[in-house]
């Protein structure tokens, strides 16, 4: 059983006021906060271990490297991976699924597919269109049925011999349609195709398993998940990422270099040029060290009963719309009230210190399939109270009686 | 026809009388819903401005040595927003609109508004409203 009472204490923005009102922050979906021990990690590298890394050999170099490599360790162990060079560190998700898109586009060929679902977020739409536009190859998307889950039937004749990448996220961040990604990378395996897990909302919210997945590819966000911005990291199974070619050129990445010709590091330092985020990275271990201490059963089970008491609570207000009904869902609830703009909505809880996203969530293809302008996003994390659910109520309440 | 500073100094006034915010928005909600509507012949794509979260269409045509504005939204606040800044613009002078600045939103206390940050397509608008009276003061 959870704290959450000891677990809000370790957040020191949770405690302040917004317009007057105890903040209550439901935009986790976009970014959980911090804490403490994150923010002091971060703090305690700058003060106490600041140097570059894998290239120094005085005391500080070696202490910063030490510690950045235990994350990847820490990481590869939370990914369940065999290989700790099959961990690499990103800016974020939106970059490793980048590093993984661009080296496709010298795989791919005109007659091949790559395969995206409706309801995926633009950094897993766009660089994989990138990909399709340099090669040739064509972009298929997996439809979705009115609940807001993917069309599985349609998904299986959509797969062929041409596909060669199939890229779907693990949660959705539009609607918090949980995918059925071990499913779908066995039938896109049966075809040979690689498949890329975007795993920006799972990180937080479940556990991570790429060996019983048998993913090809499986990435995070840092800041996702109660770690720092500016830092992610990709599982890439190592006889793709062999296959890749390196995503940057620069320091680190190499193994020789002349001007005649310059020989690859290997993995993971082939996609790693440049001096990373170190502070991020160290920091990220002790965010994903947190979470496990707190541990993912539990956080499932405690943002599970959040999700469904919000969802009751909301279903009694007049007008209420989800959207996404997905019987497979995390804690991300998606609505519209009535006619209401979720624009005007968010207006009106922001001055009510109700922090909600707006919009079309970076998901414009969902919204479009939906035929809306874009939802109400509460997305809820593990700091998240029964009280804040209440507060999120009232404020939609008082919302639609001053805009209706 | 009052100036451009009169009005702005009207709504100043007209906002004073609310303490707080939510009378604030509430009048805001109540300009929203009484904004003439613009003509839906002229609700074209070419008129349209995309913000992130909400949707303007701006229209302006010239009547005499006057530019006259209508304008709509799909979000009523952003509306609201609009009818203020059509009660300010709409039916000056393209000189007088094109030197007049939008500092009385900041004065009525709903600044973000009119932050770009927002992305709610205001930001755009006024600056849309300043190129016609612009385009219109070079045909004179």
């Amino acid at each position: 059983m959870l704290d959450v009472s000891k677990i809000r204490q370790q957040f020191p923005i949770l405690h302040q006021e917004v317009n007057g009102y105890p903040l209550v922050y439901l935009d986790n979906g976009a970014t959980t906060h911090k804490p403490k021990v994150v923010i002091d990690a971060i703090q305690q590298y700058y003060e106490k271990q600041n140097s570059n890394i894998h290239r120094g050999v005085h005391y500080l170099s070696q202490l910063a490297t030490d510690e950045y490599e235990a994350s990847r360790e820490t990481v590869r162990k939370h990914f369940n991976a065999d290989h700790l060079h099959e961990i690499i560190f990103t800016k974020g998700n939106t970059e490793a699924i980048n590093l993984v898109a661009n080296g496709f586009r010298t795989l791919l060929t005109s007659t091949d597919e790559v395969l995206v679902s409706a309801i995926e977020h633009h950094s897993n739409i766009v660089p994989w269109q990138m990909a399709c536009e340099s090669s040739g190859a064509s972009l298929k998307v997996i439809p979705m049925n009115d609940k807001g889950e993917l069309d599985m039937k349609a998904y299986e004749s959509l797969l062929s011999n041409n596909t060669k990448v199939v890229a779907v996220n693990h949660i959705s961040n539009a609607l918090g349609t949980i995918n059925p990604v071990k499913e779908i990378i066995q039938l896109a395996h049966q075809v040979g195709a690689a498949v890329l897990v975007d795993g920006a909302q799972s990180g937080p919210h479940s556990h991570i398993d790429v060996k019983d997945l048998d993913a090809d590819f499986y990435c995070i966000s840092g800041h996702k998940i109660y770690g720092p911005t500016g830092i992610g990291a990709l599982y890439g199974k190592e006889e793709w990422l062999n296959k890749l070619p390196p995503y940057q050129g620069g320091g680190e990445m190499i193994a020789t270099v002349s001007f005649k010709e310059t020989t690859y590091a290997t993995l993971p330092h082939k996609f790693e040029a440049g001096t990373p985020n170190i502070a991020g990275g160290i920091a990220l271990k002790t965010a994903i060290d947190w979470l496990n201490d707190i541990g993912l059963d539990n956080v499932m089970a405690y943002e599970n009963e959040l999700l469904e008491y919000a969802t009751q609570e909301l279903a009694k207000i007049e007008g209420m719309r989800f959207i996404g009904e997905a019987s497979n869902k995390a804690a991300v609830i998606s609505f519209l009230v009535g006619d209401i703009h979720p624009y005007d909505m968010g207006m009106i809880l922001d001055k009510l210190g109700i922090a909600v996203r707006t919009g079309h969530h970076c998901a414009q293809p969902v919204m479009d399939e939906f035929c809306i302008p874009g939802t109400i996003r509460a997305s809820f994390a593990v700091y998240n109270t029964k009280e804040e659910v209440d507060r999120l109520v009232e404020g939609v309440k008082k919302a639609q009686q001053m805009l209706s | 026809m009052a100036s451009i500073k009169d009005i702005q100094q009207d709504i100043i006034d007209e906002f004073d009388m609310f303490d707080e915010w939510m009378g604030k928005y509430e009048h805001i909600i109540d300009l929203g819903k009484s904004l003439p509507l613009i003509e839906e012949a002229n609700k074209t794509e070419d008129n349209l401005i995309k913000g992130c979260q909400s949707r303007v269409w701006l229209h302006a045509n010239k009547q005499e040595d006057k530019v006259v504005y209508t304008a709509d939204s799909d979000a009523i606040m952003t509306k609201g927003i609009i009818a203020l800044l059509v009660r300010t613009f709409s039916g000056q002078k393209a000189q007088d609109i094109v030197e007049a600045d939008t500092n009385f939103i900041n004065q009525i206390g709903l600044k973000e508004q009119l932050s770009p940050t927002r992305a709610n397509g205001l930001v755009s608008m006024v600056k849309q409203m300043k190129l016609y009276a612009l385009a219109f003061q070079s045909q004179n």
